[in-house]
């Protein structure tokens, strides 16, 4: 029987009840958890908006409301140019990295190519080679005065001709793409995964070919998973900001992420500006996200989980089975091999030099004592940890008593809740660095310049994460193991502490696993807000490479490449108990 | 022991709608008694025992236990349900999957009001755990159990705290046939030895029959009739009683006579005049329907003398074992009768009928005023 009254709701007070027996620890848990995501998600987007229509605030002169910025943003026709690069940059990388992460997860689901292990490697690389780290990688690989690609092509033809010139349109989506592929892959696996078999087969028992088959049903049944995938890939790489940084500014190509860093770095800094251009570049991405999780919504209608055990028969590729398998090897050393030792054998130098048997002469450890003895590293390692453990606990608590209103109660207002705490989603990094720095700038509470407004921005870019996670276990737990507990007569907070929060125990260290890993390669965000003393790990990166010290980056690459390594080992092993996953 | 008087409920469902989950529902269970609510889904017996659980919130009513008031719209009270110490089984069961057998039924002497030493803990859990024969199992984890034994430690958990009420939702439609009927009777059991006041709720007659003192048979959020589970059987007080507990044929009739001193009456039918009894008083030319159980609709070979006699065709006969359905049709209508497997009566062939007038029970039509 379908019940939905309001369950345990506030009790009317009575005569006899004293107010220590009406006032309940529940209420004070739940208000503290809504009034602090409400806090952490919807300001920063409210004082974004207000600083883009005012000018900035002096000791001199109080802000004035102007249109300046956006006049300045969108009177130039550079503005046009900057919008064409991003969506065209955008575009070319999501479709990229779409094709080929799709055409992997063909065929490793439905077709019988040989070293499928090497897939597995793909479901972590994502998680362990951070993007600042690949971009450097693909520098050092193709660049066109050291780039070792060129230069190999160069001595075997003989020539001088830039075969290959990552500074370009072209190389930036070239490098996201390829860091996004993996991305494209994981979802169009779970959409191929998803079908039922059985769909396809009664296509064939009806007659179909294969190539009918794959059009009009196989096609059409993810049509929702691609576009939503497409989406998603577009979402990602319009506010993608290491390789637009690295790869684009050295040339002049700016895109949204490029610019607003420009303008804030800029002397003095236009922060105005840059607000009016973070609003455009939220407006797309809201837009993405919208209907992304629109046609995700969508895509359930089509995907029917019969939960039957069997996989479909795999498609037989014959000799061409190790092409694909050619394929995939290619792939692999781009994707993994080429970045990592490339990085590798760049930290063993004492300067950059390309590979050759009078540099293997020369190889060193000198990068690494450096980088050990480098004097802000160990702050910056603490920093990380302490910021990724930090966020990554206070994210995971306080969305539980988030999903638990969202997933358990009936309390009206909660698909609102719901909607704040994921609002993060749609912020890229720098904007929501951005949003937070004005913030902090204008009410000054002395966090402004410490790592607290850093702690700050982390939980409140990685909420929409520790949400989903919890809302998959929340769903799982059915509610009469909650009402059960009420009728042994438990008050909401013991309920909440032995049974909620024991029952959903594998998605909170999930879920914790995964925030803690992906907050520690933060860059973007970190960028606005850090100052000396606050550094993280990746600024640490950022800072090495500002002052041209490749090889000292290299080494500290590679054993953050290595930490990470190490990092989801362990989850991936404690994932068979608790199944972490890209997301 | 337990009343509740005048209890309103509804919500909203996912379209706005508002669902009148109940209406006007009042009732009473004695001291060690077992009450059944009895009805099909979505009647509101569900929603019913919740709220005398506090899990939901009526509209207005009044929920009392001896003396003490749980739940008064008028005097503004309600009792959270982890205040009222009521057990409860629910039709999940709920076995709480991170703790092992004595964890669970250990919870509600952890969490409640009342503090009791660990070794009170101890024995109290034990006891129980014995009483529903689990108690080699204590440190068993409680997902290992099989559906009966997770049933039982539900029930064992409800108990642990002595509560002044025992609450069961459905709790035995997730347990196999064979299961639920050697569980029926364990429950039966143990509620007559503990004597402990229950309110049962289940859309199985059967169960409902064989377990309970009193029944309520619930219908659109309306209890349609309070009675022994023979009262309801036998004597259904409307059509929905008559046609929801068990099986029967109905016929509509007019009266034409009324025996007032044996509260016995004479109706007009489709198949022909009947002698018929029934519980409300009803003038001639009341309309009404005549609610005939199959198994009271006796078949011979041979014809029976006096009234309430007929003679009728086999339409159609089904085996079942242990006795035989006939398909009978007199005049233009089809009754259905079980009869005993020794009857061989083959379909076209004459057979006849004979209905006690006791067992044949007028009710007062109201569909058709």
């Amino acid at each position: 029987m379908p019940i939905s009254a309001e369950p345990l709701e506030a009790m009317p007070a009575t005569a006899k009840l004293s107010w220590q027996e009406r006032f309940d620890v529940k209420w004070l848990v739940v208000g503290v958890c809504v009034v602090f995501v409400v806090f952490l998600a919807a300001v920063p987007l409210f004082f974004l908006l207000w600083q883009s229509f005012f000018t900035p605030q002096t000791s001199a002169k109080a802000a004035e409301f102007t249109l300046q910025n956006y006049v300045t943003a969108y009177g130039s026709s550079e503005t046009l140019k900057l919008f064409f690069n991003s969506v065209q940059f955008a575009i070319g990388t999501s479709v990229f990295a779409f094709t080929l992460g799709t055409f992997l997860a063909w065929l490793n689901e439905r077709t019988n190519t040989p070293f499928k292990a090497l897939f597995f490697a793909l479901s972590i690389i994502p998680l362990i080679i951070p993007g600042i780290l690949f971009t450097v990688a693909w520098i050092l690989l193709g660049s066109p005065k050291i780039g070792i690609v060129n230069l190999l092509l160069q001595s075997w033809f003989g020539t001088d001709y830039v075969f290959f010139n990552v500074y370009s349109m072209w190389g930036m989506i070239w490098v996201d793409g390829l860091h996004y592929s993996p991305m494209a892959f994981l979802l169009m696996t779970a959409a191929f995964r998803s079908m039922d078999p059985s769909l396809e087969e009664s296509a064939m028992m009806s007659g179909a070919s294969m190539f009918q088959i794959v059009t009009r049903i196989t096609l059409k049944l993810v049509m929702p998973a691609i576009f939503a995938t497409v989406l998603i890939l577009f979402v990602r790489s319009i506010e993608s900001f290491e390789v637009p940084a690295l790869l684009g500014l050295p040339v002049g190509i700016q895109v949204f992420t490029s610019s607003i860093y420009q303008a804030i770095h800029q002397y003095p800094s236009q922060i105005g500006l840059a607000s009016s251009y973070a609003v455009t570049l939220l407006l797309i991405t809201t837009i993405g996200v919208y209907y992304q999780s629109k046609l995700s919504n969508q895509g359930s209608k089509y995907s029917t989980m019969t939960g039957k055990g069997f996989r479909p028969r795999a498609i037989d590729l014959g000799p061409w089975r190790w092409v694909a398998a050619g394929f995939c090897i290619c792939y692999f050393l781009l994707i993994v091999a080429a970045p990592f030792l490339v990085l590798l054998w760049s930290s063993f130098q004492k300067f950059y030099s390309v590979p050759s048997m009078a540099a293997l002469q020369n190889l060193t450890l000198d990068p690494y004592r450096f980088i050990l003895s480098y004097p802000t590293l160990t702050k910056s390692v603490v920093n990380s940890l302490l910021l990724s453990i930090g966020s990554a606990t206070i994210i995971m608590l306080v969305t539980s008593v988030i999903c638990w209103i969202v997933v358990k109660t009936k309390t009206p207002g909660r698909w609102l809740l719901d909607n704040i705490a994921s609002l993060p989603m749609v912020f890229p990094g720098l904007v929501l660095g951005l949003s937070i720095m004005i913030f902090y700038l204008n009410f000054d509470i002395g966090i402004y310049g410490t790592i607290w407004i850093m702690f700050i921005a982390y939980i409140t870019r990685f909420l929409p994460y520790g949400l989903r996670y919890n809302t998959t276990t929340m769903l799982q737990i059915h509610k009469e193991l909650e009402e059960s507990a009420a009728m042994s007569g438990a008050s909401w907070f013991t309920m909440f502490r032995r049974i909620i929060l024991p029952l959903m125990k594998p998605g909170l260290v999930a879920g914790w696993i995964y925030i803690v890993i992906v907050s520690i390669r933060e860059l973007s965000t970190s960028i606005l807000l850090y100052s000396p003393g606050t550094e993280v790990v990746s600024i640490v990166i950022w800072e090495l490479w500002e002052n041209g010290q490749y090889v000292e980056l290299s080494a500290l690459g590679v054993m953050f490449i290595l930490a990470l390594f190490f990092l989801v080992l362990l989850a991936q092993a404690m994932g068979k108990k608790f199944g972490v996953k890209e997301e | 022991m337990l009343k509740v008087t005048a209890l309103f409920t509804e919500y909203p469902n996912d379209r706005g709608q508002i669902v009148k989950a109940a209406q006007d529902v009042t009732f009473e269970v004695p001291e060690g008694k077992l009450f059944a609510l009895l009805g099909p889904s979505g009647c509101g017996k569900t929603t019913t025992l919740r709220s005398i659980a506090g899990l939901e919130k009526p509209r207005s009513g009044e929920i009392a236990v001896d003396d003490r008031v749980v739940y008064s719209s008028a005097k503004n009270i309600f009792i959270a349900p982890n205040k009222r110490t009521f057990g409860m089984v629910f039709q999940s069961y709920a076995i709480w999957p991170h703790m092992d057998v004595f964890q669970n039924a250990a919870f509600p002497l952890e969490v409640g009001t009342k503090k009791f030493s660990k070794k009170e803990i101890r024995e109290k859990v034990m006891r129980v755990l014995t009483a529903v024969d689990l108690e080699h199992l204590a440190d068993r984890e409680a997902t290992k159990l099989s559906g009966g034994q997770q049933q039982r430690l539900a029930l064992a958990r409800a108990l642990v705290m002595e509560p002044a009420l025992l609450l069961l939702d459905e709790p035995l439609s997730n347990l196999d046939a064979k299961l639920r009927e050697r569980m029926r009777f364990e429950l039966k059991r143990l509620q007559r030895e503990l004597k402990i006041t229950t309110v049962y709720v289940t859309h199985d007659q059967s169960e409902a029959l064989a377990l309970s003192h009193q029944i309520a048979v619930m219908s659109d959020g309306r209890i349609m009739q309070i009675g022994s589970p023979r009262d309801i059987y036998e004597r259904p007080r409307n059509k929905f009683v008559a046609d929801f507990v068990g099986t029967t044929n109905f016929l509509e009739a007019q009266i034409t006579s009324v025996e007032a001193e044996s509260g016995r009456y004479v109706v007009e039918s489709p198949i022909g005049k009947l002698a018929a009894s029934s519980a409300d008083v009803l003038r001639i030319g009341d309309k009404v329907v005549l609610s005939l159980r199959p198994e009271d609709v006796e078949l011979a070979e041979q014809a029976y003398e006096g009234p309430n006699a007929f003679l009728g065709i086999v339409d159609a006969k089904v085996f079942l074992g242990e006795h035989v359905e006939f398909q009978v049709k007199v005049g233009d209508r089809i009754l259905l009768a079980k009869a005993h497997p020794s009857l061989r009566t083959v379909p076209g062939e004459k057979i006849y009928i004979h209905i006690n007038a006791n067992k044949c029970v007028a009710i007062p039509d109201t569909s058709a005023q």
